[in-house]
């Protein structure tokens, strides 16, 4: 009965339970449609990051990374990536050479990083292909094809079949170049990106530098699950113990760091709603003590023992709590779920947000694990602000409670 | 037998720079059954008696018994137990939990005592009935008029099965019929269920009910006189 006696005592005073059940509403709204929407561009960005990027894993020469100079190059390529291939849980591989040169078209020039790939190998790899705005990925047999981005396009004023001279050093040295035909234009979410890689067939790029068709500068890997992460690389790692193997998060840290700081801000964000509430629920719960001191001397007069009387005040701050947080939950829910397929537009913020890889529509992600967490925190929430005014309720002494003025 | 055992009682409040002796040497025995009514000028001290009795307060000096157990020396949370299962209590207002039925707020008393529900069920009804208010059974305390909330308080005073029943000025705010109402139904169960009752009241016509009338004045019983069943003594 205690329970009900709880519930309906605060339905007491409906206007004043209602507007801080509404705040509590609206705090755990904001929170868990927050959470969901950060999640989402973090997820969006983890996307891009692996699927168009960065892939799961890479391999390069261990000199590589420390200088990326085209000498640092793994010999016998071809066997490392059938290796890698057989790895049970390995999705794809695919070999790359890795050249910075200068791009000039008839206007102007700029510097580029070459990306020498296998097309059919590297679709199923990366899905730069997917991004295609116009022409193709790199297909039919003509000679020197390159896929720029739609950011360079713009920056050396070229088109779909406008020349363009790679200038860039050759293995042994020298000074080389070779004319390439714009076959097509790419365009990600990352304008950076867009604007500092083009891609060329792995066969015209190694003609051009001099370098031998069984060498290459990375071997990109793509899994099946992300969860495998640590497991397969570790494999691939022993493999080849005298290359150097990455994950996405070693390659791309900013990117993981945002992921691994998300949650940590989310609870700070959360916890500083839930202080300003609490404030705000023990006014309210003090304010229908103060109101009911004689009816609670009457209770203890009778025989209702202080922990009665305890648990009684903490239930009723802990539904008054907890009724406006699952109201704010399910709302956050619900208006997640309907963004979730829609997504929302952030083109008025997009070049900022393009620059730093994001996509401009964000699709919030439902959680109902975080809702739950999000819940336990407002539980806890009712259960501190109820600590106070259960403890001022039984500080009262029956007899003078009963004869108060209030 | 002796429910109630008084000797040398005082209670002094000091909170003010004058110190009052409220109650000032009372003694005092009330046997079983008996229909006991403390009557006296405003300030005598009916109040504060009534609270010591109860376990509601704690005397300066002197000692309580109820049923040979001493309470002016008992722990404030065993007191509340003690007032559980052995008091009854009807005050002159706030008797009733306002979000609670008539019924539930019989039964929840018995739940604090821990009586299984279909006990609990069965004497709700028997108490209603027994005040006269069985059809207002599902009413919440602000749908009955002041003389059936006291009623409903009555009820609820009996539900735990005490020694015995205090009440406070329990017709201070009644109008006379309501008064003469209430009175026949305590004085009924006096009679009927032997249920010891010791109010205190400022209405000559409830003293007239009494058998059994003490006077106080200045913390000091002045008469404690047995009156024949509706007549008045001076
Ligand atoms: N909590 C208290 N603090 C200080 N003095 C008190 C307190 N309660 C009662 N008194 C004093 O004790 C004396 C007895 O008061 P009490 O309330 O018992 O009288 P009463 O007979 O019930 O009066 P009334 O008929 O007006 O209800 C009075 O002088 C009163 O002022
Ligand atoms: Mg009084």
């Amino acid at each position: 009965m205690i329970w009900s006696v709880a519930w309906r005592n605060i339905w007491r005073n409906k206007l004043r339970s209602a507007v801080i059940m509404m705040a509590i509403a609206i705090g755990i709204f904001a929170s868990v449609f927050t959470w969901a929407f950060y999640r989402g561009m973090v997820d969006q960005r983890i996307q891009t990051a692996i699927l168009t990027e960065a892939s799961h894993i890479q391999v390069h020469h261990p000199d590589y990374l420390v200088n990326p100079d085209q000498k640092s190059r793994i010999s016998g390529i071809n066997h490392l990536v059938s290796g890698i291939d057989t790895l049970k849980g390995v999705k794809a591989v695919t070999k790359r050479i890795l050249v910075n040169a200068m791009a000039t078209s008839a206007e102007t020039g700029s510097g580029v990083r070459i990306i020498g790939i296998d097309p059919d190998r590297e679709k199923q790899v990366t899905n730069i292909y997917t991004k295609i705005k116009e022409g193709t990925y790199l297909e039919g047999g003509k000679r020197n094809p390159i896929v720029i981005g739609s950011e360079l396009t713009e920056k050396l004023s070229v088109g779909l079949r406008t020349k363009v001279v790679l200038t860039l050093q050759a293995m042994d040295g020298t000074l080389t170049s070779g004319l390439f035909r714009v076959e097509g234009i790419y365009h990600t979410s990352n304008s950076a990106y867009d604007e500092m890689n083009v891609f060329v067939k792995y066969g015209d790029i190694a003609g051009l530098i001099g370098l031998d068709s069984l060498s290459g500068h990375e071997v990109a890997v793509l899994l099946a699950d992300h969860g495998e992460l640590g497991d397969i690389t570790g494999k691939v790692r022993k493999q080849n113990p005298g290359l150097d193997t990455k994950t996405w998060k070693e390659i791309m840290p900013e990117v993981s760091m945002v992921e691994e700081t998300m949650d940590i801000s989310m609870y700070i964000f959360i916890g500083v709603v839930l202080v300003a509430l609490i404030f705000g629920i023990i006014n309210t719960m003090l304010m229908a003590i103060l109101e009911r001191v004689k009816e609670l001397g009457m209770l203890m007069a009778v025989g209702m023992n202080k922990m009665r009387v305890f648990l009684m005040i903490l239930l009723e701050t802990v539904l008054l709590s907890f009724t406006g947080g699952i109201i704010g939950m399910l709302a956050g829910y619900f208006v997640t779920v309907l963004f979730y397929h829609k997504g929302i537009n952030l083109s008025m913020f997009a070049e900022a947000y393009g620059k730093l890889g994001y996509e401009t529509r964000v699709h919030p992600v439902p959680d109902l694990d975080i809702d739950l967490k999000v819940a336990l925190m407002v539980l806890i929430t009712g259960i501190l602000a109820a600590l106070y005014p259960a403890w001022k309720a039984i500080q009262l002494k029956p007899a003078e409670a009963l004869h108060m003025d209030v | 037998m002796k429910v109630i055992e008084i000797k040398n009682l005082i209670k002094e409040y000091d909170d003010a720079e004058v110190k009052v002796k409220a109650i000032n040497g009372v003694d005092l025995a009330i046997e079983e059954g008996e229909f006991t009514v403390i009557v006296g000028p405003s300030g005598s001290g009916k109040t504060t008696l009534l609270n010591l009795m109860g376990g509601l307060d704690k005397p300066t000096g002197g000692e309580i018994n109820i049923n040979h157990t001493s309470i002016h020396d008992m722990s404030d949370s065993k007191l509340i137990n003690f007032r559980l299962n052995n008091i009854g209590f009807v005050f002159q207002a706030y008797n009733l939990i306002p979000v609670l039925t008539a019924r539930e707020n019989i039964e929840f008393i018995m739940e604090l005592q821990g009586r299984p529900r279909a006990e609990r069920r069965k004497r709700s009804v028997e108490l209603l009935e027994a005040v006269g208010l069985i059809e207002r059974i599902n009413s919440r305390p602000a749908k009955l008029s002041g003389g059936q909330q006291q009623r409903v308080a009555v009820a609820r005073a009996l539900a735990s099965k005490p020694r015995f029943i205090l009440a406070d000025e329990p017709t201070a705010n009644l109008d006379s019929a309501s008064t003469q109402n209430l009175l026949d139904i305590m004085e009924a169960l006096n009679h009927e269920e032997k249920m010891t009752f010791i109010f205190s009241t400022h209405d000559a016509r409830v003293v007239r009910k009494a058998h059994r009338v003490i006077t106080l004045e200045d913390g000091k019983i002045m008469s404690d006189v047995m009156q024949e069943h509706g007549e008045k003594q001076q």
